[in-house]
């Protein structure tokens, strides 16, 4: 059949020479725009839902995997299970309603101090659809676009503390950038003094570093990080992390602080978007 | 005699394979002996028929590649057109080879692609890819033999089964 198929080969109109010329001039014109944020958005948004069954369709060995655990989980380990979540159910509800009059007071407090109130963020739940498949690509892809009026830079948080934020909606799919991304950075402060700085992700999983912190501020290891709000991105009060390491490089004015983060990457399904202030348009979340 | 025009849909279905073991979540640590699946898939199709399948053909899977690892758009199209160029130009000479020497040949291809993938990454991205990204070209060497064999016999029964 190779003799065969030899024959049409001059038929074609322009040589492979050609077409490479010009798919390379495609590429780097392609290449150039898009990194420069010129976004061929709608482009990518269209082939992105091409690509939705095809991500889908990869998710299904995982989640099939889930489902079987859970058919197969004893009924024993059910009854243990349900009876963990209504005793953790039963103490997180106690907080919360300790926790309301609490925000009731605070918001009394503010009004009388007559600084701005704080405010309410609406918050929805999505599913993680693919991990990304480079190893050093810190990123997810979610299964809620821009039809859920999902948009590019919004906070995501599991219920642990923050995630990460979007960088692209298509109109199924969104991709999440991770707070451990080398290209991610977080405005943070320490819970216990308040002590203001920048977390960026370290590039591997699990690990941030506090930037521009003096050698000799007040941070301790074990010491909560929150995001400060102060970047106007992400709301302010959901933890980041906790200081694992401090060391003093000489000759450095800053220290090198690593945070681990709060939020479990690697572990979830689920993750919380959430709309930082609240918007006209967000019927399609729940408050 | 049937399925002679068939040879959209096995091309078609072949690459959906290729493009779903891409996609699918792996343990990290064996994230980066990941094969590259889809430019083996289009190294074969550009050996086999390349009167049909070519450098546009290549650079259009890019684009679907691009848009699945969400990386900058025409970056993987640039690699496997580049791939695929190669392949067609050379696709006398490399089809006669005994199978060992094509994975040595196919390895060494998906290892520049590879290679030109992280280099763009490191470039654009600022992000550092280690050399164990490029472990996916040994693995992509080792795996060519069955690779070419599978779609070989899939190829025969659908796409040339009139001749």
């Amino acid at each position: 059949m190779e003799k065969r198929a030899i024959k049409p080969l001059f038929t074609e109109s322009s040589s492979p020479s050609a077409r490479f010329i010009a798919c390379l001039i495609l590429s780097f014109l392609l290449i150039s725009v898009d990194h420069q944020h010129q976004h061929p958005a709608s482009l990518r948004a269209m082939l992105a839902v091409a690509v939705y069954p095809l991500q889908y369709a990869a998710s299904l060995p995982v989640r099939l995997v889930d489902d079987l655990a859970q058919t197969l989980a004893t009924r024993r380990a059910l009854q243990g299970e349900n009876e963990h979540l209504r005793g953790e159910n039963t103490q997180l509800q106690a907080r919360v309603l300790r926790f309301a009059a609490l925000e009731t007071e605070n918001q009394r407090l503010r009004q009388l101090l007559d600084s701005s109130a704080n405010r309410r963020e609406d918050v929805a739940v999505a599913e993680i659809l693919t991990v990304d498949s480079n190893p050093a690509q810190q990123q997810v892809i979610i299964n809620k676009g821009s039809r859920s009026h999902l948009y590019v830079g919004q906070p995501i948080a599991d219920a642990h503390g923050l995630l990460g934020q979007i960088i692209q909606v298509s109109p199924f799919t969104a991709t999440a950038l991770l707070v451990c991304d080398e290209r991610h950075a977080v405005a943070v402060e320490v819970n216990r003094t308040g002590l203001r700085a920048v977390a960026v992700g370290a590039g591997e999983s699990n690990e941030l570093m506090l930037s521009f912190v003096p050698t000799n501020a007040d941070i301790e290891v074990g010491d909560l990080i929150t995001s400060s709000g102060l970047d106007n991105r992400f709301p302010p009060g959901y933890a980041v992390g906790t200081v694992t390491a401090i060391s003093a490089v000489p000759g450095d004015q800053f220290a090198k602080i690593s945070v681990q983060p709060s939020a479990q990457i690697g572990h979830t399904r689920e993750v919380l978007i959430v709309w930082p202030e609240r918007r006209v348009d967000a019927g399609a979340s729940p408050p | 005699m049937i399925s002679r025009l068939n040879w959209p849909g096995a091309i078609g279905i072949s690459l959906l394979v290729a493009l779903l073991l891409t996609a699918i979540p792996l343990p990290d640590w064996v994230q980066s002996w990941r094969p590259a699946w889809v430019a083996i898939t289009v190294i074969y199709w550009c050996l086999a028929i390349p009167e049909r399948i070519g450098v546009f053909v290549a650079w259009g899977i890019g684009l679907v590649l691009d848009v699945l690892h969400g990386s900058i758009l025409g970056q993987h199209a640039l690699g496997l057109a580049t791939v695929g160029y190669i392949a067609v130009l050379y696709h006398q000479r490399i089809r006669v080879f005994p199978l060992v020497q094509q994975s040595l040949v196919v390895g060494s291809m998906v290892f520049f692609y590879l290679g030109g993938m992280s280099f763009i990454y490191n470039m654009l991205g600022s992000r550092h890819y280690g050399p164990e990204y490029l472990l996916g070209a040994v693995t992509s060497a080792l795996l060519w033999p069955w690779a070419y064999i599978v779609l070989r016999d899939f190829r025969r029964k659908t796409v040339t089964s009139a001749r």
